[in-house]
């Protein structure tokens, strides 16, 4: 177990070494305008020089690199080319929109594929299990930002049941208020991704009805259902952590549309809108804090399923 | 090429399979014949008849401008196909490049590569194409490149194991003891057994780049306002949500209805492919929103 967490962990500072390569290279590609932006377009080249001495800009790559890279060791993102503002502070604020919306986003795509994907394999040879499964298939095709769209003119525009634009302005101050204006963005969310959750959950709970263990059951006298609950759901819960690593990404992902699409001050919308400006400290630092979110969970999930599953932890140890 | 013409019948055989097709022909189409010919200009806006109804001169109602709606989406298909086709073709190649790398080199160079493409399969596209329009600015050519090499790396690791697994098989050995060389072997082993993994996997590449597409187009990093776009149409649109919330309606349907069809089109030839592969679990997609 310990040499499969120092593999993992190995992994993950790979994994965060190549992304902020990748990161910082991409945004080199092509020679910083911010410069020229700040100077505006009076500045003579003498000021754009200027500038871009005093932001760093006029150094090699490598150093470059180097001193940011070194800064996000310590948790330090840099300053935020158009403002002058620490980046890191600013992440740390939106995330507080951010996570909380991933968050609730998973345990709806949790509560919708899970329970009814394994209601779908009890029932997949009868009428009901198949339109599921159909329901599941169209569901995993609709691009979240149309999902949201229709959230918002049904329940925002229609029935006028809940707030579909913003995020109160003292934040987390009125609980019950902030999270009325997280339910339908974290639904938009966790109805795509349920859909893929109920297909994973759907073809586990299928095979482990073909497994001994359920059948060893049902021919003692058990229903199948009773024995796919009772002694499958284990084995079905394991393969849907063993998923969920990679279903992040499209947490993290649906993150920035969605808050986009509902006005919601994230990390996702403030990424759109730095991108923009060419922020490009601030693109780096927002970049960097959602890969690495991204993979800690991927991690973390891992590390839980080796715990969980008996099989594994003997084979590592 | 005989196992080729097996396999299309067999999708044609499924319901799901041959409406697919039915559907993905109709895409293509539109694509083609809105270069020629839309109902009405899909650019030309009219004040006038703004938000008007579906009737029999506007099937699909107009848009805050009074462009046609229906017009506007057939033009659009053309950049779906655009997209679609060369976003699957950059996977393609930078799927099977990778895997070759990581599988037919020396230990080291496979095994890095193998690493590499661990650590690359975790990035969401949608993360590569924002730092690609922060570099250069928003276009469908970052949308190609992004969703193409995004999904190539999933590409990568799928063929990885199907190269290997294949490389492995006793006609592989037979034919390497009885002489075959290196470059037959892929030629007439390797490329035939995993072809059918291959176009599936293309299937798959092409509906992440449609989604990519619509869900950029809307941060608006995607296509820009001179081009038709099924994503462009919907960021349009999503500003009068709270006035004329069901037009909206139409070009996501169009989405949807064309990612279902490449989904339900990957797994009817994997199923009319290879039998065997019917009963494994889905390969899981890394990132199916965007």
């Amino acid at each position: 177990m310990t040499r499969f967490v120092l593999g993992r962990l190995l992994l993950l500072a790979v994994g965060l070494a190549v992304a902020s390569v990748l990161v910082f290279g991409v945004l080199r590609l092509l020679p910083g305008d911010v410069a020229q932006s700040i100077a505006g377009t009076n500045g003579t080249p003498a000021q754009v020089a200027a500038i871009r001495a005093s932001l760093g800009l006029d150094r090699p790559l490598l150093v470059q690199y180097l001193d940011w890279a070194g800064g996000l060791l310590r948790l330090d993102l840099g300053d935020s080319l158009v403002t002058g503002t620490p980046v890191a502070g600013e992440v740390a604020e939106k995330l507080g929109v951010t996570l909380p919306l991933a968050g609730l986003s998973l345990v709806v795509g949790l509560l919708v594929g899970v329970p009814l994907g394994v209601l779908a394999a009890v029932r997949h040879r009868r009428a009901s299990g198949v339109a599921l499964g159909v329901a599941a298939q169209v569901l995993a095709a609709v691009p979240v930002v149309w999902a949201g769209m229709l959230l918002i003119a049904l329940f925002g525009v229609t029935l006028g049941w809940l707030p579909t634009q913003g995020f109160p302005i003292d934040g987390w101050d009125d609980p019950g208020r902030a999270l009325r204006s997280l339910v339908l963005p974290a639904l938009t969310i966790g109805l795509v991704e349920g859909a893929v959750l109920f297909r994973f959950t759907r073809s586990a709970a299928v095979g482990a009805l073909d497994e001994d263990y359920v059948r060893a059951a049902a021919a003692k006298g058990m229903t199948t259902s009773r024995a796919l609950v009772r002694h499958g759901l284990p084995n079905v819960a394991l393969s849907v952590v063993s998923v969920l690593g990679l279903q992040v990404a499209g947490l993290v992902v649906g993150a920035v549309v969605v808050e986009q699409l509902f006005s919601l001050p994230g990390l996702g919308r403030m990424l759109v809108a730095d991108v923009g400006r060419r922020d490009l400290t601030k693109v780096q630092g927002e970049l960097m804090t959602l890969t690495a979110i991204v993979l800690l969970v991927g991690l973390l999930v891992d590390v839980l399923h080796r715990r969980l599953d008996p099989r594994l932890r003997e084979a590592g140890s | 090429m005989s196992r080729g013409r097996g396999t299309l019948a067999g999708v044609l055989r499924r319901p799901a399979g041959a409406a697919a097709v039915a559907w993905l022909g109709l895409v293509a189409a539109c694509a083609l014949v809105s270069r020629v010919w839309t109902p009405l200009d899909p650019f030309t806006t009219d004040p006038y008849s703004a938000w008007a109804p579906p009737s029999a001169a506007h099937w699909a109602g107009t848009d805050a401008v009074g462009r046609d709606i229906a017009s506007y989406l057939m033009a659009a298909t053309g950049t779906t196909v655009v997209v679609a086709v060369s976003a699957g073709l950059v996977a393609l190649v930078v799927g099977l490049g990778l895997a070759a790398l990581g599988s037919l080199t020396a230990r080291w160079v496979r095994d890095s590569v193998a690493v590499l493409i661990d650590v690359l399969v975790a990035f969401p596209t949608l993360l590569v194409a924002m730092a690609l329009a922060a570099a250069f600015g928003g276009s469908l050519a970052v949308v190609v490149v992004a969703a193409g090499v995004g999904y190539g790396v999933t590409i990568a690791r799928v063929s990885r194991a199907e190269i290997r697994r294949v490389l492995r098989e006793d006609y592989v050995t037979a034919a390497r003891a009885a002489g075959l060389g290196q470059l037959a072997v892929l030629r007439r082993h390797l490329l035939p057994n995993i072809a059918p993994v291959l176009v599936v996997q293309l299937s798959l590449a092409m509906a992440t780049s449609i989604l990519a597409e619509a869900g950029l187009s809307f941060l608006g990093y995607g296509a820009s306002a001179e081009t038709a776009s099924w994503g462009r149409l919907l960021s349009d649109l999503q500003r009068y949500l709270g006035v004329h919330p069901w037009t909206v309606v139409w070009p996501g349907l169009a989405i949807t209805l064309t990612v279902l069809a490449l989904n339900l089109l990957g797994d009817a030839i994997r199923d009319a492919a290879d039998p065997r592969l019917r009963t494994r679990t889905p390969v899981p997609t890394p990132e199916v929103t965007s």
